[in-house]
């Protein structure tokens, strides 16, 4: 797919508004007997009731597997008990399947409904010439057609062999969202029972028979390459078949089992030639943003002149730096190459760029590689990456060339995630206003310069802008003279989409800085914002038109919930932020202690609304929200991976500390009652909660925090 | 390599490997116990959690030699060990389930067994004693507050003698997980 990455084809379909265009396929019709009802790729009814939906996302905790089924299931007017779902892997049926930028429920919303909907259609029509009667007066109904003059009623099981002779409808009627039965019910997640049990079957738990296991040693230094290795001692560890490089910058060790691989590792000898970024280390880096700030940047978002607007101008810089996803399960995947023929089973967010990179990688055409996708221990973005993919592919053909037939399995251990992660991009932000006589903004520059991860990855940078930031860094004010612009910097680290991708970068920088203007005006925080969001406007960024009147409505609300006006307990303190990215809006208060001016806030409360469209399964939207804002935290507090001598620093979750149970607040989450197209739900949560805390953190202690994570500050 | 005799989930099991193999991979990659996970390798998240004679131990740390002759149960056998028979669920996944704790899922059985194994000693804990127990376990999806609710749910139901929670095991059960 080119020029245009999947993650920019994503963005680009959702933002026409129309979702992607769907491989309907022709259905099976079968002979006099048909097998199966299946009027297109998401659904399949068989003789004997079985109703099968399938997802063509990836489950990595969000509910996919259970908030996609529920939007097909609410059109075909199914019984939800007799739901079951099928995971597709990489295919040519479903337009892009990144599983990304949240935008699942976002781009399979229409076609979801759609292919429900056409499937409804024609077991009504199927039931109507089987009974000989009108087609109005049949109605479907948990499950079945009725026909309610006769009181009679079919199975959608019973009509498949009817249903299949039927013309598929193209254009058919949708239901309004005030006789949605499913939708926006508190359903409990199909894939529960089985994580609980031990059951379910992450990457790293498939297994075949045969199978082998691979751990890779890899440079440790960016961009550097093996030199030459020793052998001798990894084979001298039980069950160790194979040791062997692997591309330029890796050697791989394979065993009969985990333990095996890893010993083998461990003893084994490799010089590396350690490259070009040999002295890197994150001064170097920083200085490379420094030096950013000098250069032309690209417009983002303008409003008015802000070079013209007069008064009083204040100014500040932000800085973040490089973070890691982290996932709970660290990368693994297997792949059986079979020379004319390779099938992998892979934790991915994205199926179809594992099949090309394997295909490019081993030297087959894409059509003769299958990837099975399993269910995943987090993704975060992480597993938008294909390298584990890639690596498991490269060393079974490798071991097949030494007469291996052999499926491999290739676990990374957490050091490897660690150290070899893409990471979120570091960034210093530019903030400058100028304030009216009344203390608001009439002029706000918000300069961002931070490396491109498209760009690094070789993906066009249009303009000089990053394709993430239209989704990621938009106006959240109503300001008379507003600009956003981006300046792109360079930097050999690797660069990765983490959840909310670039909106955490923006909004920490932007809803600081607000809060500094509101200071400087002498005015309360909440009010201040409110002041901006006064007026309904629509602020047009990119292909989002964003509207003060939906951002008024979040904030409000948290405000309310969070008893705002009213007096904090002694030694309370509380902060406020909002920002809208992936096309929804959130706004988060945080209520603090601290124990000294110095010392750790604890975060005792938050509250969190979100108005993201209709809400499809509330439970999982809380379940998200509450997620981010825990992820958000501990970017706040603590991540932040360094460089030095061009290798990363961090390791395991010691050194990088996600936050604990003792760490965590109530979270206490409100969506705003809508029926808007839903939007994103799986990121907007985060980028709100560092500048929300930092607010907090200003008012209790009056110093401002302008780099993050707020621990090393 | 050597034969080291383990007593797993109720059963006898001898295995052939090296002494210092960790637990983890010896349920995992031998006896083929994968509910058992994998996250650091250093005993700093808890993914791996199982019980050694009841106590909660990181399987990623514990050579198996150390365990020999001793009675491990991990989460496959949680609820057997409690006296439920084939596919009853014990208190804490069905507490787990009513809440709608996991989300992605793959620290929740070391979370089921910390938490078990607090509730064995301490049927009705505080607070500040979940927290004590189940610090040791990371979350990257942020699931603790559903944890701790889950928790006091199980420990209310354990007030009323051998009562289990009935959940709707049918055949969707395990949510295409395969």
């Amino acid at each position: 797919m080119s020029p245009l990455s999947r993650r920019e084809f994503v963005a680009a379909g959702v933002a026409a508004g129309a979702g992607l265009v769907i491989g309907f396929y022709l259905p099976h019709r079968g002979g006099p007997q048909p097998e199966f009802f299946s009027p297109n790729a998401y659904l399949r009814v068989t003789p004997d009731n079985k109703v099968t939906i399938v997802v063509a996302r990836s489950e990595m905790g969000q509910g996919v597997r259970t908030a996609l089924p529920m939007i097909l299931a609410e059109e075909l007017e199914a019984d939800w008990k007799q739901i079951e779902i099928e995971q597709a892997g990489a295919s040519t049926l479903y337009g892009d399947q990144t599983t990304g930028g949240s935008a699942s429920i976002r781009t399979t919303w229409d076609p979801m409904r759609k292919a429900g909907a056409a499937a409804r259609e024609m077991l009504i029509s199927a039931a109507a010439l089987t009974w000989g009667v009108p087609r109005s007066s049949c109605t479907a109904e948990n499950g079945r057609i009725k026909h309610a003059a006769t009181n009679r009623s079919l199975s959608y099981g019973e009509l498949v062999s009817k249903a299949t002779t039927l013309p598929i409808p193209t254009d058919v009627p949708l239901k309004q969202s005030k006789d949605y039965k499913i939708v926006g019910q508190r359903l409990a997640r199909l894939d529960t029972p089985a994580k609980v049990k031990g059951e379910a079957i992450f990457g790293i738990d498939f297994r075949m028979p045969g199978m082998k296991i691979a751990q890779l040693a890899r440079c440790p230094t960016i961009g550097g390459k093996v030199s030459g290795f020793d052998d001798k001692e990894s084979k001298t560890i039980p069950g160790v078949s194979y040791v062997g490089k692997i591309g330029d910058a890796a050697v791989a060790v394979v065993a009969d089992s985990v333990w095996g691989a890893m010993e083998g590792r461990r003893v084994l000898n490799v010089t590396w030639d350690d490259g070009p970024n040999k002295d890197l280390n994150t001064a170097a880096v920083r200085e490379s943003l420094k030096q950013g700030a000098s250069k032309k940047a690209a417009s983002l978002y303008s409003a008015g002149d802000a070079a013209k607007a007069g008064g009083r101008r204040i100014s500040a810089e932000y800085e973040l730096p490089f973070m890691a996803h982290a996932p709970m399960e660290p990368g693994n995947c297997t792949a059986h190459y079979q020379g004319t023929k390779c099938e992998l089973w892979a934790p991915t967010q994205v199926p179809q760029d594992c099949r090309d990179s394997v295909a490019t990688a081993i030297g087959l055409d894409p059509d003769q590689v299958k990837v099975n996708v399993t269910l995943m221990g987090g993704g975060f973005g992480r597993r938008l990456e294909h390298d584990y993919a890639v690596e498991a592919a490269l060393v079974s053909k490798a071991i097949g060339a030494q007469g291996i037939n052999a499926p491999v399995k290739v676990i990374w251990t957490r050091e490897d995630d660690m150290r070899f992660s893409t990471y979120r991009p570091t960034s210093l932000h530019q903030l400058s206003a100028t304030l009216d006589g009344s203390g608001l903004p009439a002029a706000l520059i918000h300069r961002i310069i931070a490396p491109s991860i498209s760009g690094q990855k070789g993906q066009p940078v249009p303009g000089g802008v990053d394709p993430d930031l239209p989704d990621e860094a938009g106006p959240v004010y109503a300001i008379p003279h507003y600009t956003i612009e981006s300046v792109v910097t360079e930097t050999p680290v690797p660069l990765g989409w983490m959840r909310s991708v670039y909106a955490l970068q923006a909004a920490f920088a932007l809803e600081s800085f607000i809060d500094e203007l509101a200071v400087a005006a002498g005015k309360d925080p909440l009010q201040y914002r409110l002041h901006l969001l006064a007026k309904d406007q629509d602020l047009q960024y990119f292909t989002t038109t964003w509207k003060t009147a939906r951002m008024r409505g979040v904030l409000q609300l948290a405000a309310e919930k969070a008893g705002w006006n009213k007096p904090l307990p002694a030694g309370h303190y509380r902060g406020v932020a909002c920002f809208g990215c992936f096309a929804s809006y959130m706004a988060e208060v945080v209520e603090i202690t601290m124990e000294h001016e110095n010392a750790q806030p604890r975060v005792q409360r938050v509250v969190a609304v979100v108005d993201c469209g209709q809400v499809v399964n509330p439970s999982i939207l809380e379940q998200q929200i509450q997620g981010g804002i825990v992820y958000g935290l501990a970017n706040a507090l603590r991540a932040k991976i360094t460089i030095e001598k061009g290798r990363v620093v961090q390791g395991n979750f010691d050194d990088y500390a996600p936050l604990r149970m003792d760490e965590t607040p109530a979270v206490e989450v409100y969506a705003v009652p809508s029926v808007e197209v839903p939007t994103g739900i799986g990121e907007p949560s985060v980028p709100p909660i560092a500048p929300a805390l930092c607010n907090a953190i200003y008012a209790a202690t009056k110093k401002r925090i302008r780099a993050l994570p707020i621990l090393s500050s | 390599m050597a034969e080291i005799t383990l007593r797993v989930n109720g059963s006898e099991r001898k295995v052939s490997v090296s002494g210092e193999t960790p637990l983890l991979w010896v349920l995992r990659d031998t006896l083929e116990l994968a509910g058992t996970k994998f996250g650091c390798g250093a005993g700093l998240c808890g993914a791996c959690t199982v019980h050694v004679e009841g106590n909660p131990i990181r399987s990623c740390s514990t050579p198996v030699s150390q365990v020999a002759g001793k009675n491990v149960t991990t989460i496959e056998g949680l609820a057997a060990s409690n006296g439920l028979a084939a596919g009853q669920l014990h208190i804490l996944q069905a507490a787990w389930i009513a809440e709608e704790v996991p989300q992605c899922g793959y620290c929740q059985t070391g979370q089921i067994m910390s938490a078990a194994a607090l509730l064995s000693k301490t049927p009705n804990p505080t607070d500040e004693q979940i927290t004590s127990a189940m610090n040791g376990n990371l979350c990257r999806c942020g699931t603790y507050e559903r944890i701790r609710k889950a928790i006091h749910r199980a420990a209310g139901a354990i007030e009323r003698p051998r009562e289990i929670a009935k959940i709707d095991q049918e055949k969707r059960g395990n949510g295409g997980a395969r």
